[in-house]
């Protein structure tokens, strides 16, 4: 063997793990990776979960139902509202409770504009983690369009609490209408110039096009949900599935993807988009002037002048604020579809005002561990570009 | 298919294994012994008319401070999806305090893999012929399992 073939032998041999994070700005927040490499190919990945871990599940089990609604918020704090509508579906599923027609469009309408706020934030951090630097401003522009509305809605940009169980916290005032629906004229030409930055740009069609791919049949078995298991071809939808909220009475495409690279479920979520700006137009068409809360009296919160006014409606309000009213006993799973997959909320209810016990099955979560099949064969730098097209935040996925 | 149905077809299939089923707000729940659970698991997403491919939730509750439970102390739940047929069911399992040892069924559907870690770390529930059972949102050297009712919420 001559000096030559030792020397090559040792290098290709020689192994090296690479800690990534959790203070890495392309990890999505503290995202931890531990990566063996082979020169630049990966070869195997441990995600380290667990940063942001405020045990959240065990707060739960404190707090009322209502008084939860707030640390959903905390959850996905990018799509606060579909973390709310997540909670009280479930909750309304366990009591029983029914929501007026009104509050069901307000609620699909307000998910929707969310799920165009998250899937921008998305596509301008994916973007500017490959190198396309420019997409992420455009986004962040139409972005604050969209929480301007929120504003005008729930008076708060973020972590918006707007969900109530039973219907929503106030009506949509009156100037948020005309504002929305210039909105909805305004963005697809919005993301149509997003679309043509970098649909078939050289370099993007290289990082992206059979990066991260992901079978059907791997896809399902490893639980990825919402734009990432439909951008392997999986038909799955929880609002199509299980019809939420006014799902039902709107309609709506389920974009699919292919091949199931990074690529392709760019595509899906893409045209997930222009399916939500459909929604939000058809929401803004069908909605009647009607009641926002629920009329069962037991889950009922009073209407403010009410409760300034009159005696019983402020000791209802009393009760519901402090120690909400005894719930029936047993186990619901409800999932809904948020922008990153399936939120599922698991709550066993021993009767009492607090859940005895609150799961969240956080998309993000599941999603982290898939990634290590992404990644395993490809280039380091295709680690990037996997963790941006899983489409997580650690909010969620840590509790 | 109807979730009655198919609690109908796992208690054909497993005579002896079914302790129970429930139905609570449209939802159908069937208590298991916990030594076939992994059989089960495999029945549901292999057996054709089922095809329960999708395991939306794998988690644990532990039940020592619900009013009026008698029975083992954890219950390990698990949350089922058909995405070809869309049904759904869920299957629980209780586990003894003094030994909380189940079957993985990371084998038949690799999400389980880290629900199952979850379920470790914050339960304390091991998973027997788990391919890697670490704490995972936990230190490794941290003392307890936080969602054991008589952990504190406070004061630490």
């Amino acid at each position: 063997m001559s000096p030559t073939d030792t020397a090559k032998k040792e290098i290709v041999q020689k192994e090296m793990t690479l800690n990534m994070g959790p203070q890495h700005p392309a990890t999505h927040g503290v995202l931890r990776l531990v990566v063996d490499l082979q020169g630049e190919t990966v070869v195997g990945c441990d995600p380290r979960p667990g940063y942001l871990h405020r045990g959240i599940e065990k707060w739960m089990e404190s707090r009322t139902y209502h008084q939860i609604i707030p640390i959903t918020d905390r959850l996905e704090y990018i799509t606060c509202m579909n973390n709310n509508l997540g909670w009280v579906v479930a909750v309304e599923k366990l009591a029983g409770i029914t929501v007026p027609e009104r509050a069901q469009f307000i609620r699909t309408l307000m998910a929707e504009l969310t799920r165009l706020s998250g899937h921008l934030v998305w596509l301008g951090t994916h973007a500017l983690d490959i190198g396309a630097m420019t997409v992420c401003m455009y986004t962040l522009r139409e972005r604050e369009l969209i929480l301007d509305l929120t504003e005008i809605v729930t008076g708060a940009r973020q972590t918006v609490s707007y969900m109530r169980i039973g219907g929503v916290r106030n009506d949509i005032p009156r100037d948020f209408i005309d504002k929305c629906r210039e909105f909805t004229e305004l963005f697809p030409k919005r993301l149509e110039d997003y679309d043509t930055l970098i649909r078939r740009n050289r370099i993007w069609l290289k990082r992206t096009v059979g990066i991260g791919v992901m079978t059907p049949e791997d896809a399902v078995n490893y639980g990825l949900t919402g734009g990432t298991l439909r951008g392997s071809g999986v038909n799955y939808d929880l609002r199509k599935v299980e019809p939420y909220a006014a799902y039902d009475k709107v309609e709506f495409d389920v974009p699919l993807g292919k091949n199931g690279d990074v690529y392709d479920r760019y595509i899906v979520r893409i045209s997930e988009m222009r399916q939500s700006v459909r929604i939000i137009k058809q929401c803004l068409d069908m909605m009647q002037p009607g009641p926002i809360t629920t009329d069962d009296p037991r889950y009922a919160i009073p209407d403010k002048m009410q409760v300034m006014q009159n005696m019983q409606s402020l000791a209802h309000q009393f009760v519901l604020m402090s120690k909400w009213v005894p719930m029936p006993k047993g186990e619901v799973y409800v999932a809904t579809e948020t922008p990153k997959g399936e939120l599922g909320f698991y709550i066993v209810s021993d009767g009492s005002g607090k859940p005895y016990r609150v799961k969240i099955r956080a998309p993000s979560y599941v999603h982290i561990s898939a990634l290590p099949k992404m990644v395993t064969g490809h280039m380091v730098a295709d680690v990037i570009a996997c963790i941006g097209t899983i489409d997580i935040v650690l909010g969620e996925c840590d509790r | 298919m109807d979730s009655q149905q198919i609690a109908k077809m796992i208690e054909e299939r497993f005579a002896g294994q079914v302790l129970g089923t429930t139905t609570f707000a449209g939802q159908v729940g069937v208590s298991l012994k916990k030594d076939m659970i992994r059989e089960v698991c495999l029945f549901l997403r292999d057996e054709p008319t089922l095809t329960m491919d999708h395991l939306a939730d794998l988690t644990a509750v532990d039940f020592s401070r619900y009013p009026g439970d008698q029975g083992p102390r954890f219950e390990v739940v698990y949350n089922l999806i058909s995405i070809p047929f869309r049904h759904r069911i869920r299957l629980k399992v209780r586990v003894p305090e003094e030994n909380p040892r189940i079957p993985s069924v990371a084998g038949v559907w690799n999400t389980a893999n880290w629900h199952e870690r979850e379920t470790y770390d914050l339960m304390g529930i091991v998973f027997d012929n788990h391919p890697d059972l670490r704490r995972i949102l936990l230190p490794e050297d941290w003392e307890g399992h936080p969602l054991r009712k008589e952990y504190p919420l406070k004061g630490y």
